[in-house]
This record gives structure tokens, C-alpha cells and sequence, in this order.
């Protein structure tokens, strides 16, 4: 048909044909390549979002496991509440987004609308608290008190309530057995955030969208024994929802419980005493400021000697954990973080530090005897201590000619101790620091466990501080530019003075700085259970353990018990001769020392009590910190409260309070029937058959416990009476009877009028560098001031030592 | 003295049927088996994937979960049939056809704006006969392929000239412009494939450099042009731009290109099986036996399916450049040519638009989409290439 021969084919055809086929094939070489790229490069990733696009899952939330005492009493379980909540995803679906159905939702739940409203709406970097962190997708509960009417309403109605549902639900309850609230150790839960859920999905343990998890506390720290696995049943859907095939299905496994070392009865009396001496003290007139003491926190640790365990902790002020229970309500949340309330979250017994004041003679002493001192040489102690033209007095300029430093200890006598700790910062070089300095005082308090977290089974715990040389030089390095910066200024005052010192000096190991460490003042810190493992140390002979809340998880069905032995952190730096000398001087502060004048009728012979005073100063114009360690052979009693005076003023009563009932001491005799707690609990509660576990509550302590309890509950009027009597006894000599009087009448009003929690006090994320900073900047104010000419220590301003 | 005479002289006694068939002129020996065999395996292998992807779709299946493998395999005997046809007539022969079976392809795609026209996916582009919906546009393709080879080739095929003159180009591109003029409106795809069609038989054609040149510069400049005085709806832009960026239209197109790329991804290296594709089982991917075609086999057989089936259509492309090759005359060349220019143009989009580096139109993907037309006309397409197959010279 054709004409043209077969080698027609012009070259130029030819060569174009080629062009169309290496752009052919580079097309197909295209698709080959991207085809690589998304099947076996990114497939892992398109697999996974393949999987979530098809898979929808209907969740079957674990119970969460309940935390108990020592004895099996729970401190935090569950209970089964209505609970109402807001469907985002159905809500946005309406025209008003949901408006109506929410305003007619607050009206049937009788709440105000931007309450409800405030709470469905997403957290982001502009929303204020109280908003919802987590998923959207996951229903938001608006009430967990929810009504049966209500509810049934919201059912029949649900044409008029899309998107809300009322199911019951298992909700935490934190029922405060024997009135013990210990909101802060308990800790609380929120709903877990997107990223959160993110970055576990990879792990053994993912998260889901509609749990809740331990935000502070034990609930944080052991969040992940007590949450349990959920139950999840996976249904392939297509897109429109429909269920298509097999659906795999896994049950919800219920959480471990914790058994705790908490005795909640001990831990009641800690709380209430806490409370009950800083009422005390708010109406008791501090001489030296010239108005009533603040006493604006305070906390109180009880720590069993022989494993570091926690009998009790408390931190005032306080918060009612249910609070947070089913998403935290708009005013409550106000409450919690308004800038009065004064931080209820906060722990203050492991968050809280401050200087130790007196109660850290031990330490130095310690560090004496390692230094070289003899224990029981004679040590001057003049009424003040010279050094480089500043003075530094002792209380009310006491002088008690020579002492040993036993007698030191108990007389709480300053000067004793500048004197060792002045020789040596100079063995050590002074001003000019030789190579390698002993620096005995600092390398004792560090082996003695302070400046670093005591390792305890609680998040965020602060460290404390020693301020060593290093800490001298990085502190200055961090604040030199500040400094330097006042000090080129005219200014003339205090402040700029300073400034220009510490700009070129501020690295210096100065003898003021050594002075002020050696009586616990100036620049250290330590937290309240730092110094209670310290004395709970005393109290056993030597060894420092690590303390612990948690004792014990115990599996829901009984089966698997993982049991935390103690834990030893270290001995003290001290030989043995040093330890029994010490608990020597320490008990014959309560029987003749700083505070005797609390402790008289003390049934001493029976059950040996030991302690030390402790009053540090605050800075600017607050008012000194309390502090009052003491400790038996079993068991260890700190506690501390912010502008509250001396050591056995504020605390003295409350502390002798608590130990009462831990041994059944009543007017100076030992009633074994009555104590609480005479020595530690050896066994973990009785698990049944069952897997349940028994709150080890027999018949006869059924009965015990019955009388003790309407000794405790009702009142504290029944409670209150022999004890009042017994101050009386030791009423110290020097009091005006009729202040005395006055103030024993409100103690009791107090006490009477206490059962309620103290209104929930305010926020502010629990964490402690903040507090930490916060104490640096009081620090930058008055942290390196010269000693204070009025005397470094008040201890008994007001209360004399009775010699 | 060719082979083909060579062989007549040996072998010119009657043979038997068996001999017949195995000769060397005979049309066993002449058909090109490889192409047959893959355009074939892509065929079948199409009608099962468009069974897995409406196996579950009762609302359009109604109840018969077979119904359109059955129906994609009928097509494709039809489809066989006709490329039989145009073996038997050759395309030489149908060269005094090609007129009318333009003007017949022209009718039937403006009938589309008639009430026999019928919507689907905004498009109209469907004839709705007797209960079948045809798209006239495919049958388009062949026609504007035919016509322009036509008329490019017949001075240069008298031997009149070497390359087709400027004549010639202006009434191919006027020829070509008729259907275009149709679809541009609202059928992206069907533009692009015929322009990809049109640019690819003047290269082949050896018309002067400069016309492919201009005709290249002339689609950029229209676009900027569309572009510059806004003819478009931010909207449209969007929808053109998702592929790349998703979010850009993440109800419509974004949609579709990322479920189609989550389909195609989960596939990895050796697919989920035959029927276990979770996203083709749950509907994510919309069309997703027509248009999306490909993203079931992405998941369902993975890299190493999906790969396959780029190479097989590798193959086909192959054999028909080696055909266009060979060809003995300008006509055949520029058939073969434009067949491969349409192939693999429309093959790139549809494969390139569900692995998300192309815009998304509806363009079928040659052999595997399901639909009626569009496999009539491949294979057509395929009886033309066999026919020039046939008719080139055994030396070749």
C-alpha cells in the first residue's frame, strides 16, 4: 500500500521517536521512584495512619487502683457518679455550635452557662483556666454530680441534648478516713493532653484519650501501677462509621492498689496539731515585729526511724483533693491559685525549704568531732563573737562561761559554734582559701544527706542547699553581672553598698558566711523531711534511709504483691560514740534544754524523747521560721511553721500533742490501749481470699478503736481537756498567766471549731524551683547581709532556758 | 527480496490450518504476542481490582458482589472484539473511515450537552443510551489520533514532501482543536490527554521543531493567562493545588489525594492481600474503581503489585514505540505514536494524581479503570498497533 521503502524512515523521525520514548519512560521511572517512596519509605507511617483511619475504638476505662493506709483504709478510691458530658465534635455540628444546648444544659444543672461553656472550650495558649487539655475528641465532662432526675432528663430528652450524655461512672474519691485529708502526698488527676498521648503511643504502656493520670503526689509517682490497663474493643468501620468486620477486644485490668506507710489516724493528729499551732500562733503577739505572728504555712513530717517510711506528712495550707475529681470546677480552681490562697498544692514538707536555723547544730557538731574537737572538751560561750568588726550575739546575749558541746546543743548556744567554725575557715585559709580545704562543716552536711533530694517516692521534690565554696563561686558567677551593674550606680544605700561588695567579692567564702552556716542560718536550705531523715538517722543509731510513702502494690486480685523494702541511703558521718552523745545532748533538750519548758511531765523514763529547737531568720520583714525536730527510737516528728516564732513556742504543744497520741501518753503516764501507733506497723494488711484487701480493723481493736475514736472525734473538747490541764503543769514560769489564759481559750476555740477543712487554699503549679527562685531572690535582698547585729538566733526570746 | 516473498514461494502450496497459523507471514506470526499478553493481563487484572473495591458497595452494586467484575470483563471481550476488527479491516483501510468516524465522535460529544447527556461528578461528559453510559470522549481520543495522522501523513505518505508542511500542521491542530473546544470547559482531563496527544504526533510527525516549540509556549501562556486576569475561582485553584497540599481542599479533592496516599502508603512492600485493603474495604478513597483504580492495587498488593503494574504498562509503551519504529509509513508512525503520547500521558496523570505529584482529573487509567468506553477505545487502540504491527515489513 505503500510507496515509501522500508528504510523510509527519516533519521529525523527516528530521533524524535527516541525523544518520546526517553520521555516515556522517564514518566514511568517518575511514578516507579514515588511509588518506592511512599510505599517503603513512609509506609510505616501511612500504615499506622491507615490503621487509625478504619479502626474506632469504644474504650472501657480501667478502675484505677485505690491507695491505702498502713492499715488498708483507703485514702483515695472510687466510687460510681453520674457523670454528665459534652460531645465536641456532635456539638460543632449544629448551627450554633452548640450554644442553645449548652445554656439549656447549665439551666438544668442549675450552673452558671459560661461555667459550662468555659469548660468545653480547648485550652490553648490564650484560654485561661479553666478550659479542656484534653482530647477533643473524647467527651468533656461538665458534672460528676450529676442528679438521677438529671440524668433522666437528659436521657428522655436527647433531641433536645445533642452531644450530652449522663453515664454512670467510676470517679476517684478521696474519702478522708478518720479526717485525715493528706491532700498533698495523695497528689491529684487531670485528663491526659494530646502530645501526652502521643508520645506514649510507642510504648508498652500507651495512653488513651479519655484517661486520667497523676498529676502530683502518689497518684503522679505510682500513676502508672495504680492505672491499670483499659479495656479497648477495636471496630473496623468504613468511612461513614459503619462496623464492618471483627472487632478485637481486650478487657479492661483494673489497677494495682497501694498500701502505704500512712496511718491516717497518726496523720489526722499531725494535720489537725499542724493547723491548730498556726491558729495558735496568729493570735500570739511576736514582741519583736510588734503585731501577731503570720504563721502563713507550715508542715510536719512523721518518719518511722528504723525504715524511713512516712507515718504522716502534712502541708498547710491545705486543699480538699475532691476538688479536682471529675475536672476541676471554674471557682475552685480560682481558689486554688489565687495569689492569697498561698500555694495549698504545694508540699510543703518536701517543697518547702528554707534555713533550719538551730535545729542544724547537730550537723556542725558533728562536723566538730570529725574536725578534731573533743565532744566533751570545754568551749567557751560568751554572750557575742567578734569577727572583723561585725558581732555576733547569742540569744539575748546569754553567756554560759565553759561548756561542752553537748551543753551547747541543749542551751542552744551560738557562740560555741562560731567559735569552731571561725577556727576553722581560718585552718582552712580564710579569705584566702589554701589548695585543698578540709571544709569539714560542708562535707559533713553534705554526707549527712543535705543539698540534694532525699530520693523519696514523691515528684518535684526540692533539694535544699549547702553553700559550699562551689555554690559560693557558681552563685556569684550567675549574679555577678547584676551585681556590678547596682554597683555602678551613685546610689549610696544599703542595697548598692552590697552590691558593690559581693560584684568583686560576692565568690568569697567570707567567716560571716562560715558563722552564719554553722548555727544554720544565711544561705542554707533544707527541706522538712531532709532534716526528719536526719534526726530519724539519730534515732536508729546511725543510718540514713531513703524515705518512702508507698510500702507495698498489690495486684487487684490479690495475687502479685511487689513489696519496697526500706531503702538505705547512707550512715551518718558520725561514729558511734558521736551518735550516742548526741542523743544524749538532744534528750536533755526536752528534759533541761530549749524545750523543757513544753515537755515537763514527759513520761521520759518510759518512752525517751529527744529533739532539738530551731528558729531561723526570714528575710525582709517577715517573721522568724519555727522549727522543732524530735524523735524517740521509733519514730521521728518534724515540724515547721513560717513566721511563727521559736521552735517549742509554735510548735512545742502541737508536736507534744502528736506524740501522745502516737504512744497513748496521757498526764504523764503511758495508756498502751490509747496509742495510736506505739510502734510501727511490721505487716501489710491482710489480703482475703478474694484479692479484696482487709483494713486491719479486728473485733478487738474494733472496740479499741471505737473508744479511741470518740476520744479523738468528738472532740477534741475530750481531747483537748486533760491536755490543757497538762499545760498548765509546764506552764513556763515567765508567761503572764493571763496571756497564757487567753491564748489556751482561743487554741481550744480553734481546735473546736476545726473539723471542717480549712477553706481550699490557693494555686499555683507545685513546683519547687519556683520556690527556689523565689528564695533566691530573697536572697539577693538579704542572703549576704553581714549577721544581723540583733542576733542571729531568738531561740526562747520569750521563753527563758531553764536550766 | 524480502523474506515475506521468500517464504510465499516455499511454502505456496495449501497448508494445513495448524501450518497456516505458524507460518511466518501468517497473522500468529505478525501479531505482537508480548503487547496482546500485557495489554490483556492489565485488563483482567483491572476487572478483579474493580471487584475488590465495590465488593462491599451494595448501594451500587446491587447485592452482587461480582456484579462489576462481570460487567469490566464483558467490556473487555467487547473491547477484544473490537480491536479484532480493526485488525481484520487494517488501518490502512479504515483510512477512507476516518472522516466519518471523526464526525461521528464529534457528534456524540456535543449530543453530551443534549438531554442525553448525563452528569456524573460535575462532569458532563456521559452519553446515556438505552441504560449504558457511554463517554464519547474516550472514542474522541482515536479520532482526533486517526484524523491527524491522516491528514499529516498524506503528502509526506505520496511522497510529496519528507515532513508535513505548515498546511498540514494547521488543519491537524484545526482538527484537533474541534474536541478540545468541547471538553475544555469543564473536563481538564480530557484536555490535557488530547493536547498530550496533539504535542506528541507533531514530534512524531517531523513537522518543524518550532510547532511543538509554540505549542508548548502556548499552553504555559494560556495558563498564566487564566492565572493573571483570574478566570479561575479561588476555589478551582484549590482544588488543582490539593494534590500537592492537601489542606488546601481538605473536605474535597485534599481529601481524596490523602486517603488515596494513606491507601497506596499502608501497601508497603507486598500490599495487605487481595481484599484486605482497609481503605479500600471502608470506602476512604472515593472512585475508587475508576478514577483511583490504582490505589487499590497500592494497598492491596503493594509495591511489588503496584510496581508490576507500572511495568507491564512499561511493556505496552515499549511494543508500541518499537511498532511506531517500525512502522512503514508516516500514517502508521504517527498512530502508533500518538497512541503511546495518549497511554502514557493519561497513564502518568491517573497513577501520578493517586500518588499525589499530579493535580487531580478524571482521567481513567488505561486497561484498569473501570468503564466501558475507555476500554473499547484501549483497545482499539491496541487493534491499530497490532494492524500496523502487521503491515510493516518482515525485515524490520
Amino acid at each position: 500500500m505503500t510507496n515509501i521503502p522500508e528504510t523510509g524512515r527519516t533519521s529525523r523521525i527516528t530521533i524524535r521517536l527516541v525523544v518520546i520514548q526517553i520521555l516515556v519512560f522517564s514518566l514511568l521511572l517518575t511514578l516507579g521512584g514515588r511509588l518506592w517512596f511512599l510505599q517503603i519509605r513512609q509506609g510505616d507511617e501511612f500504615a499506622a495512619e491507615a490503621a487509625g483511619n478504619h479502626v474506632q475504638q469504644a474504650v472501657q476505662p480501667a478502675v484505677r487502683g485505690s491507695i491505702l493506709d498502713a492499715r488498708g483504709v483507703p485514702i483515695a478510691d472510687n466510687e460510681t457518679r453520674l457523670v454528665v458530658s459534652a460531645d465536641r465534635t456532635e456539638l460543632s455540628r449544629l448551627p450554633d455550635d452548640g450554644e442553645r444546648v449548652l445554656a439549656d444544659l447549665a439551666e438544668l444543672l442549675d450552673i452558671p452557662v459560661e461555667d459550662v461553656t468555659h469548660q468545653v472550650r480547648l485550652c490553648d495558649a490564650e484560654t485561661p483556666q479553666p478550659c479542656w487539655n484534653g482530647s477533643p475528641y473524647q467527651p468533656i465532662p461538665i458534672t460528676d454530680e450529676a442528679t438521677t432526675q438529671q440524668a433522666l432528663q437528659i436521657r428522655e430528652r436527647a433531641e433536645d441534648f445533642p452531644g450530652i450524655s449522663a453515664e454512670l461512672t467510676a470517679v476517684r474519691r478521696y474519702p478522708s478516713p478518720d479526717g485525715a485529708n493528706t491532700a498533698q502526698v495523695l497528689g491529684y488527676l487531670s485528663p491526659v493532653t494530646d502530645e501526652e498521648v502521643e508520645q506514649t503511643e510507642e510504648t508498652d504502656a500507651p495512653l488513651l484519650r479519655s484517661d486520667q493520670i497523676g498529676r502530683s503526689g502518689l497518684e503522679r509517682s505510682y500513676d502508672s501501677y495504680l492505672r491499670g490497663d483499659a479495656g479497648v474493643t477495636r471496630y473496623e468501620v468504613d468511612k461513614f462509621g459503619r462496623v464492618l468486620g471483627e472487632s478485637e477486644s481486650e478487657e479492661a485490668e483494673a489497677g494495682s492498689n497501694l498500701v502505704t506507710s500512712i496511718d491516717t489516724r497518726v496523720q489526722a493528729v499531725v494535720e489537725s496539731e499542724l493547723i491548730g499551732a498556726m491558729e495558735a500562733a496568729r493570735a500570739t503577739h511576736d514582741p519583736i515585729s510588734g503585731r501577731n505572728f503570720e504563721a502563713d504555712a507550715g508542715s510536719a513530717v512523721v518518719l518511722e526511724n528504723d525504715t524511713g517510711r512516712v507515718v504522716a506528712m502534712a502541708s498547710a495550707p491545705d486543699y480538699d483533693p475532691n476538688v479536682w475529681v471529675g475536672g476541676i470546677a471554674t471557682d475552685d480552681y480560682a481558689a486554688l491559685t489565687d495569689e492569697d490562697a498561698n500555694d495549698p498544692l504545694l508540699n510543703r514538707a518536701i517543697q518547702g525549704q528554707g534555713p533550719p536555723g538551730s535545729t542544724f547544730k547537730v550537723v556542725t557538731s558533728t562536723a566538730a568531732v570529725n574536725a578534731g574537737f573533743d565532744f566533751d572538751g570545754g568551749y567557751n560561750c560568751p554572750s557575742s563573737y567578734e569577727v572583723g568588726g561585725q558581732v555576733f550575739r547569742n540569744f539575748e546575749s546569754q553567756a554560759y562561761g565553759s561548756i561542752t558541746l553537748g551543753d551547747a546543743l541543749r542551751v542552744s548556744c551560738n557562740t560555741v559554734f562560731y567559735g569552731i567554725a571561725h577556727r576553722e575557715w581560718r585552718a582552712d585559709g580564710g579569705i584566702d582559701p589554701k589548695e585543698n580545704p578540709d571544709d569539714w562543716l560542708f562535707r559533713t552536711a553534705h554526707d549527712f544527706g543535705l543539698g540534694e533530694q532525699t530520693g523519696i517516692d514523691l515528684p518535684n521534690e526540692a533539694p535544699g542547699r549547702i553553700p559550699d565554696r562551689q555554690w559560693k563561686q557558681e552563685y556569684w558567677e550567675l549574679n555577678r553581672d547584676n551585681w556590678c551593674e547596682i554597683a555602678e550606680t551613685d546610689r549610696d544605700d544599703y542595697e548598692a553598698r552590697i552590691a558593690r561588695e559581693n560584684c568583686t567579692e560576692g565568690m568569697q567564702m567570707r567567716a560571716g558566711d562560715m558563722l552564719n552556716f554553722s548555727i544554720g542560718q544565711g544561705d542554707v536550705l533544707v527541706t522538712p523531711l531532709q532534716l526528719a531523715s536526719v534526726y530519724a538517722a539519730l534515732g536508729n543509731g546511725g543510718t540514713i534511709y531513703t524515705p518512702q510513702v508507698g510500702r507495698a502494690v498489690i495486684s487487684a486480685d490479690g495475687r502479685e504483691v511487689e513489696e519496697f523494702a526500706p531503702a538505705e541511703a547512707g550512715r551518718l558521718p558520725a561514729d558511734d560514740g558521736t551518735v550516742e552523745n548526741l542523743r544524749n545532748a538532744t534528750a536533755s533538750v526536752i528534759t533541761s534544754g530549749s524545750a523543757d519548758w513544753k515537755f515537763g511531765g514527759w513520761p521520759q523514763n518510759e518512752i525517751t524523747l529527744r529533739g532539738k529547737t530551731g528558729t531561723a531568720e526570714a528575710s525582709g520583714d517577715q517573721q522568724t521560721t519555727s522549727w522543732l525536730a524530735t524523735y524517740t527510737d521509733d519514730y521521728t516528728v518534724v515540724m515547721t511553721i513560717n513566721q511563727a516564732g521559736t521552735g517549742s513556742g509554735a510548735s512545742g504543744d502541737a508536736v507534744r500533742r502528736i506524740w501522745e497520741a502516737m504512744y497513748g501518753v496521757s498526764g504523764g503516764s503511758v495508756n498502751e490501749d490509747a496509742a495510736l501507733l506505739s510502734e510501727p506497723h511490721r505487716d501489710l494488711p491482710v489480703i482475703d481470699e478474694t484479692g479484696a484487701i482487709v483494713p486491719q480493723l479486728g473485733d478487738e481493736e474494733d472496740e479499741d478503736r471505737g473508744e479511741g475514736e470518740e476520744g479523738r472525734e468528738e472532740g477534741e473538747d475530750e481531747g483537748t481537756q486533760p491536755e490543757t490541764q497538762l499545760e498548765e503543769e509546764v506552764a513556763p514560769p515567765f508567761d503572764e498567766e493571763e496571756r497564757d489564759e487567753q491564748r489556751r481559750e482561743r487554741e481550744q476555740r480553734d481546735r473546736e471549731a476545726r473539723p471542717t477543712m480549712p477553706p481550699p487554699p490557693p494555686p499555683t503549679p507545685e513546683r519547687s524551683d519556683e520556690q527556689e527562685e523565689r528564695a533566691e531572690r530573697e536572697e539577693e535582698g538579704g542572703g549576704n547581709d553581714p549577721p544581723d547585729p540583733g542576733g542571729t538566733e531568738q531561740e526562747g526570746r520569750r521563753e527563758p532556758l531553764d536550766e | 527480496m524480502s523474506v515475506h516473498t521468500l517464504s510465499l514461494d516455499r511454502h505456496a502450496p495449501r497448508k494445513g490450518t495448524l501450518r497456516r497459523i505458524v507460518a511466518r507471514d501468517s497473522v500468529a506470526r505478525r501479531v505482537d504476542w508480548i503487547l496482546l499478553l500485557a495489554a490483556l493481563a492489565l485488563s483482567v487484572l483491572g476487572s478483579v481490582l474493580a471487584w475488590s473495591a465495590t465488593r462491599n458497595r451494595t448501594e451500587i452494586n446491587g447485592g452482587d458482589e461480582q456484579f462489576f467484575l462481570t460487567r469490566q470483563l464483558i467490556n473487555l471481550a467487547v473491547g477484544i472484539a473490537l480491536a479484532v476488527g480493526v485488525m481484520w479491516l487494517g488501518h490502512q483501510r479504515l483510512r477512507a473511515a476516518v472522516p466519518l468516524f471523526f464526525a461521528f465522535s464529534m457528534a456524540a460529544m456535543l449530543l453530551v450537552f443534549t438531554p442525553l447527556g448525563t452528569t456524573i461528578n460535575g462532569q458532563r461528559a456521559w452519553l446515556s443510551v438505552g441504560g449504558y453510559t457511554l463517554q464519547p470522549g474516550e472514542f474522541a481520543k482515536v479520532a482526533v489520533i486517526l484524523g491527524m495522522a491522516l491528514i499529516l501523513a498524506a503528502q509526506v505518505d505520496a511522497g510529496d514532501r519528507g515532513y508535513p508542511g505548515s498546511r498540514a500542521v494547521l488543519q491537524a491542530l484545526a482538527l484537533a482543536g474541534a474536541p478540545l473546544a468541547v471538553v475544555v470547559i469543564d473536563d481538564l482531563g480530557m484536555a490535557m490527554v488530547i493536547s498530550m496527544i496533539v504535542l506528541g504526533i507533531l514530534l512524531a510527525s517531523g513537522a518543524a521543531i518550532g510547532w511543538s516549540i509554540g505549542l508548548i509556549l502556548a499552553g504555559v501562556g494560556a495558563a498564566v493567562l487564566v492565572w493573571a486576569l483570574g478566570l479561575l475561582d479561588d476555589y478551582q485553584i484549590d482544588r488543582f493545588a490539593a494534590f500537592a497540599d492537601p489542606s488546601r481542599d481538605p473536605a474535597g479533592v485534599g481529601y481524596n489525594t490523602n486517603q488515596a496516599r494513606i491507601a497506596i502508603g499502608s501497601g508497603g512492600l507486598d500490599g495487605k492481600g487481595l481484599f484486605q485493603g482497609t481503605q479500600t474495604t471502608g470506602q476512604f478513597v472515593p472512585e475508587q474503581h475508576t478514577d483511583f483504580i490504582f490505589t487499590v492495587a497500592g494497598e492491596e498488593l503493594g509495591f511489588i503489585g503496584a510496581g508490576g503494574i507500572i511495568a507491564l504498562i512499561g511493556v505496552v509503551l515499549w511494543r508500541a514505540l518499537r511498532i511506531a519504529r517500525g512502522a512503514p509509513d508516516l500514517y502508521s508512525t504517527i498512530i502508533a505514536a500518538g497512541i503511546v503520547s495518549w497511554f502514557a500521558f493519561q497513564c502518568f496523570e491517573n497513577i501520578g494524581m493517586a500518588l499525589g505529584i499530579m493535580p487531580v482529573a478524571g482521567v481513567p487509567l488505561p486497561f484498569l479503570s473501570y468503564g466501558g468506553t475507555a476500554m473499547f477505545a484501549v483497545w482499539i487502540a491496541i487493534g491499530l498497533l497490532q494492524s500496523v504491527r502487521m503491515k510493516r515489513p518482515l525485515s524490520a
